[in-house]
Parts: C-alpha cells; sequence; structure tokens
C-alpha cells in the first residue's frame, strides 16, 4: 500500500503511535511523530512510497517529537530522536520536515556499511546513469532537479550507495534539498514541481524539499550501473562546457565524498577504482538548467563521447 | 535471584535462538545489540557457530556492518597507539595500556568485535608532567581548562584531565593509579606498577599482568555511575574470565592478589554478576575465595538488586522505573564512594551553583599557534 492510498487521519495514527514502517528500498524505516505540519508534509513528499506491514524488520527507528514544557509555546521546537535516543540539537518546529531528511540522510550513512556510501546525486535515463557527486555550493542539488524535472529518473539527490560487489547503485528516491536561490529557480524552470514550504533560518540557509516524480518512487527498487561521472560546477554567467576530468582526480574526489571510504580500506579502494574505470568523467562548467538539460541529453544520446 | 534475561543477553549465549527469530525479535536484538555495542561481537559468535549464513540478510548487513566498523577501529587504535608509544618514547617514558587499548595489543578475545572511544594509559605518578609535556610536544591538547576543573582531577581524580590530539581528534587518558585518591577504597599504585608485563613485540609498551588487567576492569565497572556501555563491560569480564583461567596459576592467585591491591569488593561483585547474568564459568576456587569481598548480607541483598537491574541493556525496550531506580542509587553511590562526603558536598554545590566562565580555548590555542 502506498502512503497516498492511507487516509489522513489513518496515516496520522499510525505516525502517532509510530506504527508506520516506510519502504525507503534497500531499507525500512519505522517513524513516529507528533508534529502537525510533518505529518502534512511528509504524506506529500512520500505520496508515493509504500508502506511495509507493523511485523516488518525496520533499519532504522526514527523519531521527530515536539519539545516538551513551556518554551513550547513561545518557541516550538522539535528534536531528533533515533531508536529511543535523542539525538542532535533541537530545531524549530517550522523545521521539522528538513530534520526528519537530515536525520535519515545521518542513518543512512553511519549505519549501511554494506555499500560504499558516497554523497552524490544519482539519475538516470534510458538504462544510462550519471554519478554527480560535489562539495557543497557546486550546484548539484539544482543540477539534480532540473534534469529530473525533464524526465531523468532520479535515485538521490545525497546518498548513492554503491555495492562494491555488483558494482549496482541504489538511490532511495527521496526528496531533493533545495537550498536558497535554487528553490526559486526550480519553481520558474518547473511551475509543475511540488516543493514543501520554503523555511528559512536553516544551517544550511533557506530550505524546501522537492517532492519525487512518480515514476522515480515507482521504480525505487531498480539499481543502476553508472557510466559518466561528473562534477557539476555552477558559475554565473558562463557559458556550460563539459570537459574531461582526470581519473585520478575524479578518484580522489570520489574518496572523499564518500562518508565510509576508511572503513571500506583495500575493498573500498578497489571499488572507487572499478566505478572510475567503468564512466567517462567529466567536469561541468553551467550557469543556466536548459543547458544543462541540452548537454545531458547529448551525452544520453552519445553525441558526446 | 535469577535475573532478567534480555534478548541480547540471550542471543550471545545461545546463539541458537536465532534460526527461530521473528522478523519483530530480530529487529528487538539489533536495536539492544546496536544500543549496547554488542552488534559485531554478536556477529562473531554467530559466525563461529555457522549460523550468520542464516540471517535474514537485511539483518545480516547490520551485523556485518557492525564488524566493518570494529575491524577498522582496531587497526585505527593500533596506530594510535603506535604514536603514542613514540611520543612518550623519547622522553624515555614506556606507557602501560589500559582497558580496551590493552586487550587488542595483547591479542584477547576481548578485542574482538569491541568499539573504543579514547585510549587509557597509566604512568607513575612521578612521571606525570613528564608525559603530559611528551605528549604536549607531539600534539595532544589538555581539555577542561576551568580552575576548578584542573584542581578537581589533579587533586583529586587519578587521572588528569582527557587530552584531545589536535590534528587526529583522537582522546588520550592519562593516569597514576586506578581509582580516585579520595576513593573509599585505597589501592596499591606501587604494587600495581610493578607486576607489568610488555606487549608481544614491543620493548617500551606495556600492559598489567592479567589478574591486574580483571581486577582493573572489575573496578572501573563496579565503580561507574554510568550504565552506558556496563553491559559491555561486563561481557569484558566475562571474556578475561574465560580466556585467563586457562592460564597456570592465574585462579590460585586471583583473589590474594585482590586483597594485596585492596581490591576484594570489586573481584566480589565480578565474579556474582558475570555468572549470575552471563553463566560464565568462573572456577570454583575464585568463586570461593572471591566471597572474602562479599559485603554484609544487607547490602549484597542492596547491590543485587540494583546491579542486576542497572546492568540491563540501557535501550527503550528495557526501560521501567525498576531499572531507573537501580541506576539512579548506583549514580549516587558512584558519586558516594569516589570522594568523602564534605568534599563531595563541596563539589556538587560547585557545580551546581557556579558556572565555569565560558572562554574560547579552543580558539585561543588556534591562534597561538599561528604566531609561532
Amino acid at each position: 500500500m502506498k502512503i497516498s492510498e492511507l487516509p489522513r487521519i489513518e496515516l496520522a495514527n499510525l505516525l502517532h503511535r509510530g506504527e508506520l514502517l516506510l519502504k525507503l528500498p534497500p531499507f525500512v524505516t519505522r517513524l513516529k511523530t507528533n508534529v502537525p505540519s510533518l505529518i502534512r508534509d511528509f504524506a506529500v513528499m512520500y505520496a508515493d512510497f509504500e508502506v511495509s506491514s507493523i511485523d516488518a524488520f525496520a533499519d532504522f527507528h526514527v523519531e521527530i517529537a515536539s519539545e516538551p514544557g513551556l518554551w513550547r509555546w513561545l518557541k516550538p521546537q522539535v528534536r531528533f530522536f533515533f531508536d529511543g535516543r535523542p539525538s542532535f540539537i533541537p530545531l524549530p518546529t517550522v523545521q521539522a520536515f528538513a530534520m526528519l531528511e537530515w536525520g535519515l540522510n545521518w542513518c543512512v550513512a553511519a549505519h549501511s556499511h554494506q555499500y560504499l556510501i558516497i554523497h552524490a546525486a544519482v539519475l538516470e535515463k534510458n538504462g544510462k546513469a550519471a554519478i554527480l557527486p560535489a562539495p557543497p555550493g557546486s550546484g548539484k542539488s539544482t543540477l539534480c532537479a532540473g534534469l529530473v524535472m525533464r524526465g531523468w529518473r532520479l535515485l538521490s539527490d545525497e546518498l548513492a550507495l554503491y555495492d562494491m560487489t555488483t558494482g549496482e547503485i541504489f538511490g532511495m528516491s527521496r526528496p531533493i534539498n533545495l537550498k536558497n536561490r535554487s528553490i526559486g529557480i526550480i519553481k520558474q524552470f518547473a511551475p509543475d514541481a511540488v516543493l514543501t514550504d520554503s523555511v528559512p533560518d536553516t544551517t544550511k540557509g533557506t530550505v524546501a524539499l522537492l517532492r519525487p516524480p512518480t515514476q522515480s518512487a515507482v521504480r525505487v527498487r531498480e539499481p543502476v550501473r553508472a557510466s559518466w561521472i561528473v562534477l557539476p560546477k555552477y558559475t554565473p554567467n558562463m557559458l556550460p562546457l563539459l570537459e574531461p576530468h582526470s581519473k585520478a582526480r575524479t578518484f580522489m574526489l570520489i574518496a572523499e565524498q564518500s562518508f565510509n571510504y576508511d572503513i571500506h580500506g583495500e575493498n573500498g579502494f578497489e571499488a572507487v577504482g572499478n566505478l572510475v574505470d567503468q564512466c567517462a568523467c567529466y567536469q561541468y562548467t553551467y550557469s543556466q538548467l536548459d543547458d544543462a538539460v541540452r548537454t545531458f541529453e547529448e551525452l544520453c544520446s552519445g553525441k558526446i563521447t | 535471584m535469577t535475573p532478567h534475561r534480555d534478548l541480547i543477553v540471550n542471543a550471545l549465549l545461545t546463539p541458537e535462538i536465532v534460526r527461530e527469530l521473528s522478523a519483530q525479535k530480530w529487529d528487538l536484538l539489533i536495536r539492544q545489540g546496536r544500543r549496547t555495542n554488542l552488534l559485531a561481537r554478536l556477529a562473531n559468535v554467530l559466525t563461529q557457530q555457522g549460523l550468520l549464513e542464516n540471517v535474514p540478510i537485511a539483518t545480516r548487513h547490520h551485523l556485518t556492518s557492525a564488524v566493518l566498523v570494529a575491524e577498522r577501529q582496531s587497526i585505527a587504535l593500533r596506530w594510535e597507539v603506535e604514536c603514542i608509544r613514540r611520543a612518550l618514547a623519547y622522553a624515555g617514558i614506556k606507557p602501560i595500556l589500559l582497558k580496551g587499548a590493552a586487550y587488542v595489543m595483547a591479542g584477547l578475545e576481548a578485542a574482538r568485535g569491541r568499539t573504543f572511544s579514547d585510549v587509557d594509559i597509566i604512568v607513575p605518578k612521578k612521571l606525570l608532567g613528564e608525559t603530559e609535556s611528551a605528549l604536549m610536544i607531539h600534539g595532544w591538547q589538555g581539555s577542561h581548562h576551568d580552575k576548578y576543573d584542573q584542581r578537581y582531577y589533579r587533586r583529586w581524580m587519578h587521572e588528569i584531565p582527557p587530552m584531545r590530539h589536535v590534528k587526529r581528534g583522537t582522546t588520550i587518558d592519562v593516569h597514576h593509579t586506578i581509582l580516585p585518591e579520595t576513593a573509599r577504597l585505597t589501592v596499591n599504585p606501587a604494587a600495581l606498577l610493578a607486576a607489568i608485563v610488555p606487549v608481544k613485540d614491543f620493548a617500551d609498551l606495556y600492559v598489567l599482568q592479567p589478574t591486574d588487567m580483571l581486577l582493573h576492569s572489575a573496578t572501573h565497572l563496579f565503580h561507574e555511575g554510568d550504565f552506558e556501555s556496563s553491559l559491555r563491560d561486563l561481557f569484558d569480564l566475562d571474556c578475561l574470565f574465560r580466556q585467563f583461567s586457562a592460564l597456570p596459576d592465574f585462579s590460585e592467585t586471583l583473589a590474594l592478589r585482590a586483597a594485596t591491591l585492596g581490591l576484594s569488593r570489586p573481584l566480589y561483585y565480578a565474579v556474582r554478576y558475570t555468572t549470575l547474568i552471563l553463566d560464565t564459568p568462573v572456577p570454583e576456587v575464585v568463586r570461593s575465595e572471591a566471597s572474602l569481598g562479599k559485603p554484609s548480607a544487607l547490602i549484597s541483598w542492596v547491590m543485587d538488586i540494583c546491579y542486576l537491574n542497572a546492568l540491563r541493556p540501557v535501550h527503550s525496550s528495557t526501560n521501567s522505573f525498576s531499572a531507573w531506580l537501580a541506576r539512579f542509587a548506583l549514580y549516587i553511590r558512584s558519586h558516594w564512594i569516589r570522594m568523602p562526603f564534605p568534599l563531595l558536598a563541596y563539589h556538587l554545590g560547585r557545580k551546581a551553583f557556579i558556572r565555569p566562565k565560558s572562554y574560547d580555548i579552543e580558539k585561543s590555542v588556534a591562534d597561538a599557534d599561528l604566531k609561532a
């Protein structure tokens, strides 16, 4: 059953009781919350995601709860609990959904060492996939959102889960985290995009989350093999430029952007080596999403090699 | 008195039960294992018994992940110990490793699947100053810069404030004895430091001899007021008993050694609760001789109630009023036995009413670095 098929009142009840098991393939997360705004955002953002039966195994038990006490009338805050233990500092209640997303990223990155976990966006079209690894500020999420709104399948905006034995990459197809100016850019670029309200003054500035397209959520179980690694570099007023990026530098970038490269030791080294070997590696400087869509289309159709 | 046996303890003691676990039981087992830092140990036990292959795949990933983290930590710990060894070798100081670092370097079973938060070493009190400066020269930085905290550590405690390496972010605790100087039990550190054994393949690295290693582990656990990792520590004791009991003379000398060091009481508790909670096969001679350290009937009855509750996994699934009360009582006790009452009253009053001055020491040190 999908989240969207649950009556809102039942969804709220399940979340209140902590009995909602959300399938985030390859994981299952058990969620609990009493925060009304979070329930509302969750229902919209995860509408196309499946629910698991109550007696299934859950990888992560997550709760977002309103902070009790008199302060809640003046300065309402929420706190993230991982399996009953408070984690991270409390945040203003308006940031509840963003907090859920950041918390889920942490759950996966801190515990799932069956994968090499790379901080990167992953997109697929016509069976071919691109990895967009990037340090913050490079415009990765904006580019990812732009391509997804033009028919690319979203695997992930933040976490690429690389299976080191099969070479397959999984994403969870979760909402895309847009920051600051990119919120307006995406709204303009894709007026039909579904976003949460913009939340100002977070640690990352103003954020809004973009709902993944239904097709991406439906195909969440299908992994990809990467064909390209593209390092995006947003530079205002620049003409688009796709240029080869050396394999050695790309290797270092992937290793740096991996959360658990150190834990995998030699296997991690081999895995990153194999991944970089199998991919064409580029750096892409851009300032306009329309240019980017065109470039990636050319990449996909084999016009660029 | 029979303890309530929680799922994680059950699975570690009788691993066959995992064949029959439902998805929901697995869910609980993984959570309890993760919270008690016993997941990697569970994975190792299941591997030894040939049971890991039967574990459902989603669940198995959590076990194998925990093993990967533990193995990585073991490598990192060896490197950290090597850095410490080198730093102190320049000053001619030969550190004695304690707890986790000692288990790893001595190649003990207790180290398998264990995770670490810091490295503990002990040096003779007269070398404390030299040790501290040698570590500072090699990049470790002191903490707790508040004047009161400094006095608290240096005058009353058994260690100096934890030191953190500026680049690696690793922490080292430098001890000069194993209990606070103000504690009710008086330990004989000279006797402890006179009987150390070298780590295999190292000329300037030592660990406590087996009896003392076990006694220190017991002393640490049964003076502790924080129970986050106490079940793991009890399993450490279980491992040490099992492995050391095979050594010649270990069992025969343990109780006597405890008496010499002034640690008969912690030994009694160690024997009592490992056998009661973990069915640890403690040799008969140790069991009978350890009872010399048994407190009065009333106290041992109260302690049984407290420890059987407090040593349960600290996890939402085991939350109960009795566990809370037991941990609270033992927390009070840990302070009570840490220092005499007037000093304790002063210390708690001071902590309650006087806020430490907050000045950004990290920053000032960084500035100093730039100028240098």
